[in-house]
């Protein structure tokens, strides 16, 4: 499979490295830099990373399915994130959750980040977005949204159509 | 191998300052320092001083061959160390006896150091809750599938769970499943469910066998162990993991399914694979092997074998073993043929008979068959059988007993620079018997066609070939499993091994009949067991000078080579 990482992103990945004492400490910068490029990090760019840093593909394999902010496959245009921590869990985020699932046609109990067959949306629990006095609280892509009723979520999701 | 044999000389271990610490009460003095998984003396664990102590400390994630991770907790101690007054001398009690000052909180024995004075608690009701708390978390989401599972009787689970398990189960949420026969490698099948993530086997793949493969994917109770997509686990000792796997996770391909270890039989022996010799379990149930697995031996192999030599015993099985005494082609007894035999060999003029033996066979029953050599005045040599060699175990010298064969005299250091001889002699008419053990010579050097010239050719062997096919006399003889005896490995290492299974059909041990022979033709008496013909060519080799049946114990005894 042909993967290739553009010149200049490989120049900034380079300079990268050098800001650690250890190449291996560079793993996560590097996989967020590819992930920002591509999307989601394939196993061919976690092959890359691995060889960059000379380490084996497991140990880079390992990072990148202990963290769920970096994607193993491509995630839907509009990212639904619903905090789940102590504030929110109080203030009916599993309610809103389940909300955002049963309207996307997705699964309320599945575990993980899932995606509308249509690409269009994904949905997923987060821990804390720091914004506990106005639970519950979500962000959808880069938007912040504080005290989400069902209605506000409906407007949300009509928002991104 | 042509290589210069050497012996392993270990330099003595430097003397190590004993310390005392209580365990349970009981004092107990133990060294300061003791060798860590590479050998390199560190700090006597509190775990290390309960198992000096007589004291079973559960443990899963700690093997005393791997690095210590310390991430299981199942090793959880209590303890307490003298106190010591704001003088920084330690306090008495008014008995006299030093006051102990109790940590608040416990600390896992594997990787906390002793120290002088130190009282360790292993049975308080704190360690027992400890341990039972450690047990319910571990079996949260295990699937429970002890009936069907291969690690039942073997397994750390069952057995804590025995002694510090609960009945029954109080957690009522749903439990997470993860990915059961999940095909890891050529040999090695892994069912997730059961791992208790202890990272044995990672750290053996890593830091052992070097081959960084395996690593825990995934976050939380969702945790699996798994290589990288598409990158199979198939180093030479991926086996070893299922074997130091403490739960029922890592199963061998080849031995899952196939039998409770309950009935298994274990018997010492060795792996006859490479010259290393590797100790081994043969596990054996009513004649059948079903396993061989590493036994532990550190001047050999460690607790560790090759997964190439752990499943090479399926020939033994063959349905086309040699079952018969042949007789030019016709069925016949031992003692027609072996009187037949010993007539022939009495009867030929010197310097007419030569032997091809094998590197495979004991050291009993080369120094036999040295013995017909003197008396016949043979030319004789053995086969070499090479291969590549590893860094960990994997001898490039692919014969059991090449040192055997050497000191016994059947063959020079440079093993085969004979068999041009012979092949030789045979051509030109001189040699006119051939006895072979264990070889096809006609991959050798010695063709069929030659073969053809001999008036007499005697052959003992395990499995059919053209050798055998051309012989006048088939003397079927034993798989190492189905005998006793001893190999010198590459080391000179004498270790002698144990009978699993019943030789097939009229076969016999190789070096029961030689002794028949020997004894016909050269007229000398002696040992019928195993024990008194190993102590006799001990007296007779000077290299085994010294050495007895029993005095090889079950690990082995080095001799200068
Ligand atoms: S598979 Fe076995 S050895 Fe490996 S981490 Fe799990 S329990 Fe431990
Ligand atoms: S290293 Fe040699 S002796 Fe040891 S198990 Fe492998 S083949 Fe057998
Ligand atoms: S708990 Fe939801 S934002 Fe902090
Ligand atoms: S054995 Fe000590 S923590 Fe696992």
């Amino acid at each position: 499979m042909s993967f290739t990482v553009p010149a200049n992103l490989e120049a900034e990945i380079d300079e990268l490295i050098t800001h650690y004492p250890v190449k291996r400490s560079a793993s996560l910068m590097l996989l967020h830099a590819l992930q920002e490029h591509f999307g989601h990090i394939s196993p061919e760019a976690t092959q890359w990373v691995a060889k960059k840093l000379g380490l084996q593909p497991i140990n880079v394999h390992e990072l990148v399915t202990f963290y769920p902010m970096f994607r193993q496959t491509a995630p839907g245009k509009h990212q639904i994130k619903v905090c789940r921590t102590l504030s929110c869990a109080l203030g009916g985020s599993h309610k809103l959750h389940e909300h955002f699932c049963t309207k996307l046609g997705l699964d309320p109990h599945a575990h993980g980040l899932q995606t509308t067959k249509d690409g269009k949306f994904s949905v997923e629990f987060v821990e804390c977005l720091a914004g506990c006095g106005m639970a519950p609280v979500m962000m959808c892509n880069e938007d912040f949204h504080e005290g989400v009723s069902n209605a506000k979520a409906d407007e949300i999701i009509g928002g991104c159509r | 191998m042509s290589a210069a044999p050497t012996t392993e000389v270990k330099p003595a271990p430097p003397a190590i300052e004993k310390i005392k610490v209580k365990v349970d009460g009981r004092e107990v003095e133990v060294p300061k320092l003791t060798p860590d998984w590479q050998g390199k003396f560190a700090p006597t664990t509190m775990l290390q001083a309960c198992d000096i102590a007589k004291k079973d400390v559960p443990h899963y994630c700690y093997h005393p061959k791997l690095p210590v991770a310390g991430n299981c907790r199942m090793c959880l101690v209590e303890f307490g160390t003298p106190a010591l007054g704001p003088d920084r001398k330690p306090v008495m009690n008014p008995d006299g006896t030093p006051k102990i000052a109790k940590s608040p909180r416990p600390a896992i024995g594997c990787a906390t150091p002793i120290s002088p004075g130190m009282e360790i608690y292993t049975s308080t009701p704190g360690v027992k809750q400890m341990r039972e708390g450690v047990l319910e978390s571990l079996l949260i989401n295990h699937p429970l599938d002890c009936p069907i599972c291969d690690q039942a009787g073997e397994c750390k689970l069952q057995e804590y769970s025995v002694d510090y398990g609960q009945s029954a189960s109080r957690f009522v949420e749903a439990k997470v499943h993860k990915p059961k026969a999940v095909d890891l490698g050529p040999r090695i099948m892994l069912d997730a469910e059961r791992c208790i993530l202890c990272t044995r086997c990672i750290r053996f793949t890593k830091d052992v066998a070097g081959d960084d493969a395996l690593g825990i994917v995934n976050r939380g109770s969702y945790n699996t162990i798994a290589t990288f997509p598409g990158l199979p686990f198939d180093n030479n000792y991926t086996l070893n993991t299922v074997d130091i796997c403490p739960v029922g996770a890592l199963t061998s391909k080849d031995f899952r399914f196939q039998m409770r270890v309950w009935f298994l039989k274990e018997t010492k022996s060795v792996c006859t694979s490479c010259a290393t010799g590797c100790n081994v379990l043969i596990s054996s149930r009513e004649e059948k092997i079903y396993r061989y697995t590493p036994r532990d031996n550190d001047a050999v192999n460690g607790p560790w074998m090759c997964d190439a030599g752990r499943l090479n015993f399926k020939w033994i099985h063959r349905a086309d073993r040699l079952k018969d005494v042949l007789v030019r082609g016709q069925k016949s007894s031992w003692t027609a043929a072996l009187s037949e035999i010993a007539d022939k060999l009495k009867q030929a003029p010197a310097g007419s008979v030569a032997i091809v033996a094998s590197a495979r066979q004991t050291n009993e029953e080369l120094w036999l068959i040295s013995k017909l050599k003197t008396k016949l005045g043979a030319l004789s040599d053995s086969v070499e059988r090479t291969g590549d060699a590893d860094k960990l175990l994997v001898s490039a010298d692919k014969n059991p007993n090449t040192n055997g064969a050497r000191l016994t005299g059947i063959c020079f250091s440079e093993m085969g620079i004979n068999l041009p001889k012979i092949a030789a002699g045979i051509a030109k008419g001189a040699i006119k018997t051939l006895i072979v053990f264990g070889e096809d010579v006609t991959k050798h050097g010695i063709s069929t066609e030659l073969l053809g010239k001999l008036d007499t050719l005697i052959v003992s062997d395990i499995l059919p070939n053209a050798t055998t096919s051309a012989a006048h006399y088939v003397l079927p003889g034993c798989a190492h499993a189905e005998k006793r005896g001893s190999f010198t490995n590459t080391k000179g290492r004498v270790q002698k091994f144990l009978q699993a299974v019943q030789p097939q059909g009229e076969a016999r041990a190789e070096w029961d009949f030689l002794h028949d022979l020997v004894y016909n033709v050269t007229g000398k008496n002696g040992f019928l067991t195993i024990e008194g013909l190993f102590n006799e060519m001990a007296k007779d080799v000077p290299a085994f000078n010294g050495l007895t049946w029993a005095g090889l114990g079950d690990t082995g005894v080095t001799v200068k080579i």
